[in-house]
């Protein structure tokens, strides 16, 4: 008992390292990508290649000196940016990092808990994220804090709908809500994006807008609402709202590779004669690559598209994507029934 | 009425159903961004690769010194007048017995200044100069907090006498150049 309660409590601390690290180089990462597609070189002052740009950064954030203006509710006003983080940061415990390790005829599942209803712990946890960007809008007492906050606010929830539907029709087809059970269920090559085209799309359109990335940035939208819900906020307060930003990056990378990529499982897996260990740290490997892809993704959609306007995002999300996820749905159901998958 | 005849007549008519998708258009924009990752960057990195200049470059100015070490100025005023900004002021005075070795002739610039803020670099005093005097150099003009440091005497301008430390205008002073100063022929040299 007290082995299995370590063993957790250093996969914990580890996987909360790696994604606070993954998130810290994706600022340098997105600056990198950003200014390669601008035909810029990016931060290259910072140690070699500017590698110590995110550290510099960081110490830059903690130095700021600490506002909370006098107008604004105190206490609201630190929770904001601690939900942020923390919701941000729990997601990551119901991921499936890699398929077991076995030591010593101890097997180690490099996943914190599979819980059986993982997306749902999932939904639950990004819906709280919510609070984290309406509660910090609201308590900065600023009108375009409070604009920030309602448009993140409306557009999340607008776009949980279309995401939520489009993971029913995943959930249809795998029958399970434990998120390792779906990674088993797609051994090798046979990848649910195969199977589910265009929930995939739908989910990674409602990603970006969960994730408040461009072309869905309205929640601080610069052009019309100075900062958006973060306006008001300084030091290392701001440096959480920004980091949250990126660890959900990350987050939301690994779970479109969960659901749609197949995890860790990488094509002709099977056929290497690998012993099961270094199966799994070949397996893990490859689902961070696939997360990196994503995360790159994200920037290079970032960088190559304008943000949309507020009427043009409602619209694609209640008459765009809501019906098309309906429809996947119902898509997916003919086609389990033609098949003999249900009777 | 066309003025250019490149104005476009914009059509507002309804998006078809790949135009609503948004996709097409997103993954040709996704295709462009790709094609800009991998092209030569045209950032220069400034303190250790310096653009290069064109060899007749005009930047801060050079009071030269003959081949003895001696101030070739002799205070004429020249381009002083010949200056479009005004920026170019100086006080004669006249040598003494035992300046020869600093002054080329008997008359010399006293005081010799130049306005940084008011000069335009356009090169006019050293094409008025008679005696060789002022060129303009491939150096840049050091920035500075206060006005009154870009008023330069002659303590910034006038070379140094150490021949290792001269300043090099042989590029300037190409044999077009020289032959167009030196030409008995044209009119500005009888």
């Amino acid at each position: 008992m007290l082995a299995v309660l370590i063993y957790k409590l250093i996969l914990v601390f580890a996987i909360l390292g790696i994604s606070l690290v993954v998130a810290m180089y994706s600022t340098y990462a997105e600056r990198k990508v950003a200014a390669f597609m601008q035909d810029r070189l990016g931060p290259n002052r910072a140690g070699p290649f500017g590698l110590l740009q995110p550290l510099a950064d960081g110490v830059k954030m903690f130095m700021k000196e600490e506002i909370i203006p006098s107008v604004s509710n105190q206490t609201l006003f630190i929770i904001g940016p601690c939900i942020a983080m923390t919701t941000s940061l729990m997601t990551s415990a119901v991921i499936p990092w890699s398929s077991d390790l076995s030591i010593n005829g101890t097997s180690y599942p490099l996943q914190v808990t599979d819980v059986n209803i993982g997306i749902l712990y999932l939904f639950g946890v990004v819906s709280i994220g919510v609070y984290g960007i309406m509660i910090g809008g609201w308590a900065s007492n600023n009108k375009f804090s409070l604009l920030g906050a309602l448009r993140a606010s409306s557009q999340m929830i607008s776009y949980e709908i279309a995401m939520g539907l489009a993971i029913i029709a995943l959930v249809m087809m795998t029958g399970t809500l434990s998120l390792r059970e779906i990674v088993e269920q797609q051994p090798g090559g046979h990848w649910n994006i195969l199977y589910q085209p265009i929930g995939f799309i739908i989910f990674i359109v409602c990603a970006f807008a969960e994730c408040n990335r461009t072309p869905f940035d309205l929640a601080e939208c610069e052009t019309e609402l100075v900062g958006g819900y973060h306006t008001e906020y300084s030091s290392m307060k701001l440096g959480f709202y920004l980091f949250a930003e990126y660890v959900n990056m990350f987050i939301s990378s690994a779970i479109i590779s969960t659901l749609y990529f197949g995890g860790y499982n990488f094509p002709f897996m099977h056929e290497l004669g690998l012993s099961p260990n270094m199966l799994a740290l070949l397996g893990g490997l490859v689902f961070f690559a696939k997360i990196f892809f994503f995360i790159f993704f994200f920037m290079w959609i970032r960088w190559t598209i304008p943000r949309f306007r507020y009427d043009q995002l409602m619209n694609l999300g209640w008459k765009g994507l809501l019906p098309i996820a309906l429809g996947n749905i119902a898509l997916t159901g003919l086609v389990m029934w033609l098949t003999g998958k249900i009777n | 009425m066309q003025l250019s005849g490149k104005s476009i007549v914009v059509s507002k008519k309804e998006m078809s159903f790949l135009e609503k998708l948004y996709l097409p258009a997103i993954l040709g924009g996704l295709r462009i961004t790709l094609k800009h990752l991998f092209r030569k960057k045209a950032t220069i990195n400034y303190p250790e690769e310096k653009r290069p200049f064109s060899p007749i470059y005009r930047g801060m100015h050079v009071l030269k010194r003959d081949e003895h070490g001696a101030e070739r100025c002799t205070a004429c005023g020249l381009c002083a007048v010949s200056c479009p900004a005004e920026a170019i002021s100086m006080e004669a005075a006249e040598r003494k017995p035992g300046e020869e070795k600093s002054f080329r002739e008997e008359k010399y610039a006293a005081v010799y200044e130049i306005n940084m803020l008011r000069c335009i670099f356009c090169g006019l005093c050293e094409e008025a100069c008679p005696k060789e005097a002022i060129f303009l150099t491939d150096r840049i003009t050091p920035s500075d907090f206060q006005r009154n440091s870009f008023v330069y005497g002659k303590d910034k301008l006038v070379e140094p006498v150490d021949a290792d430390k001269r300043v090099d205008v042989t590029k300037r002073q190409s044999t077009a150049v020289l032959d167009f100063k030196t030409n008995t022929k044209l009119a500005h040299n009888k």
